[in-house]
């Protein structure tokens, strides 16, 4: 069963605030230089925010519903512009239930590319 | 410099205990544009993941800004809750070398006050080697 995609807008001030909350201060994800001499295309979102905003999309396809695990590759880097922002799109597909888990297969992709490799959570109730 | 291939099967020592609290779920809630419902969000065990991996690369004197994100799953024993005071532990999995990066392999076990397993986060980091 497909589920409704959702979209989230991520900003360089995501990324700050998400680097507070986290506690990962790498500083690619803040400094163009610094990213740029490691190869990096620019200031890149953390890897782990675009897995919380994947996270939040199943929270919104499962209210209340209990997270038992999730996991992906990141397999592509969602770069993010100095001015405005990048929008990232999460989709779903729900494989069934079994014995009360339920395994959502997801898509997440920035610009029509995809930025998580073989994102998937299961969920509970 | 490549990761010492010596490092595999080690164990680091657990993290200091971190008490979870409502202020700081909603905090990690808030910054992902999420809000605070009872029980910290799927990926806030990354909090504790996090200090253990900072603090093995410190003692490797790998570079943090060398550092990106390959891969990660959080498998959940039960949720984290406020009041929970939750430590990692950090064992180096595996580590091959590709292209010139460490693709290092980590397992950390969060564990509760009681000694209880809470969650099994796994995280693959590419070190991306000086060109």
């Amino acid at each position: 069963m497909s589920l409704p995609s959702q979209t989230f807008t991520i900003t360089r001030a995501d990324l700050v605030k998400y680097a507070e909350a986290s506690g990962d201060h790498n500083p690619i994800h803040q400094d163009e230089e610094v990213a740029r001499s490691v190869g990096l295309p620019g200031v890149i979102a953390h890897g782990m925010y675009t897995m919380a905003l994947a996270a939040r999309a199943v929270e919104a396809w499962f209210p209340g519903a209990e997270v038992v695990s999730l996991g992906c590759k990141f397999t592509n880097p969602v770069v993010v512009p100095r001015d405005g922002g990048v929008t990232i799109e999460v989709g779903g597909e729900s494989k069934g239930t079994d014995d009360g888990l339920t395994t959502v297969a997801l898509t997440v992709t920035c610009d029509g590319q995809k930025v998580l490799g073989m994102p998937k959570a299961v969920v509970r109730g | 410099m490549p990761v010492d291939q010596s490092l595999v099967g080690r164990v680091f020592p657990p993290t200091r205990p971190h008490t979870v609290t409502e202020e700081g779920l909603r905090e990690f809630a808030a910054a992902t544009g999420g809000e605070y419902a009872g029980r910290a969000p799927a990926t806030y065990s990354i909090v504790l993941a996090f200090e253990a991996m900072n603090a093995f690369l410190e003692s490797e004197q790998v570079d943090l800004f060398r550092i990106v994100h390959g891969e990660q799953k959080f498998a959940y024993e039960r949720p984290i809750l406020a009041g929970d005071e939750l430590t990692a532990t950090l064992t180096v999995a595996a580590l091959r070398q590709i292209a010139g990066n460490d693709i290092i392999t980590t397992s950390s076990e969060i564990t509760d006050a009681a000694g209880e397993l809470v969650c099994t986060a796994n995280a693959t980091l590419v070190h991306r080697g000086a060109a």
